[in-house]
């Protein structure tokens, strides 16, 4: 059977429910961050395992040590000043592990 | 939304893109070397334009009529289609389900990821960068654009497929389909339903 891409990803540093924040920065490069959540807080939705790292596959290299892969919710109030849909809307991304920090 | 007008004028083509001429640069080394054949070419685009789009409609039908299959689809996407005998390759998947409460929608904002050994090759409205940058943030504005109107109390869930993940929505069985059996069940579950931008109707 294929392994399943929920492997528990055991030296991780969030668990599900957990408060963070992904990190205002903007390196150059290949980043698989989208610049709209950076600096906004939210919370562990499920961690879906250890991955290369995209940003070191990106330019040829192995991606290794693999990274931490959590998806992560955000309230759409919190990520868009003037979201005009309903208080209860919220976006899901993938953020690596060297993203987050705890808020 | 609209799709943009498709049919090809062979006089109108221009000349191929930088990347077409990397594609077929690439295509023809890999040959020459030995290493994959212009037949296994063609028949990875047949399967992607015909087999895979069959997929999703068919394993979400399934976990319609299957409570225990859901249960596993919606905990691990990738080993419950793999149990069933789909072969996801390199797609790791998500199956997100609506519920009264709660509509989900996919998009990738950076680029057009898709569950491809699912649903086939994602089209134009996916690719584009209306839909990719308006979902985000006035969900219920696109969906209004498709002709999907939810009430304020059912809550909007955006997936941005930003990394490694791939999504697809389990809808709501709609009324009026007791009794029906997975073809019939398939045949509503059209690609936009399983992407969220619509509603399966009986």
């Amino acid at each position: 059977m294929t392994p399943s891409a929920y492997a528990p990803a055991p030296q991780r540093r969030f668990n599900v429910g957990e408060r963070v924040r992904v990190k205002q920065a903007d390196p150059p490069g290949h980043r698989r961050t989208p610049a709209y959540v950076r600096g906004k807080e939210g919370a562990i939705e499920r961690v879906c395992g250890a991955f290369p790292n995209p940003e070191e596959l990106a330019y040829g290299f192995d991606g290794e040590p693999k990274r931490v892969l959590y998806r992560v919710r955000f309230h759409q109030h919190h990520v868009w000043p003037g979201y005009e849909g309903a208080p209860h809307d919220v976006i899901e991304l993938e953020i690596y592990e060297h993203w987050l920090e705890a808020a | 939304m609209t799709q943009e007008h498709a049919h090809p004028h062979p006089e109108d083509e221009g000349p191929p893109s930088e990347h077409e001429i990397m594609s077929r640069a690439m295509q023809e080394l890999l040959e020459e070397k030995g290493l994959i054949t212009g037949e296994q070419v063609r028949r990875r685009m047949e399967l992607f334009e015909q087999e895979f789009p069959q997929r999703g409609s068919r394993v979400v039908a399934h976990a319609w009529t299957d409570p225990a299959f859901r249960k596993r689809l919606l905990e691990d996407g990738k080993a419950a289609c793999a149990e069933w005998g789909l072969d996801l390759e390199a797609d790791r998947l998500i199956a997100v389900e609506n519920t009264p409460q709660v509509h989900n929608v996919v998009v990738c904002t950076l680029c057009s990821c898709y569950p491809r050994a699912l649903l086939g090759m994602p089209p134009t409205w996916y690719k584009s960068e209306n839909y990719r940058r308006r979902v985000v943030r006035e969900p219920r504005a696109v969906l209004k654009e498709f002709g999907t109107v939810l009430p304020e109390s059912v809550a909007i869930r955006v997936h941005d497929s930003n990394a490694d993940m791939r999504y697809v929505v389990v809808p709501l069985r709609p009324a009026g389909t007791e009794g029906w059996t997975e073809e019939q069940l398939a045949s509503i579950l059209t690609r936009d339903t399983l992407v969220g931008v619509a509603l399966p109707r009986a």
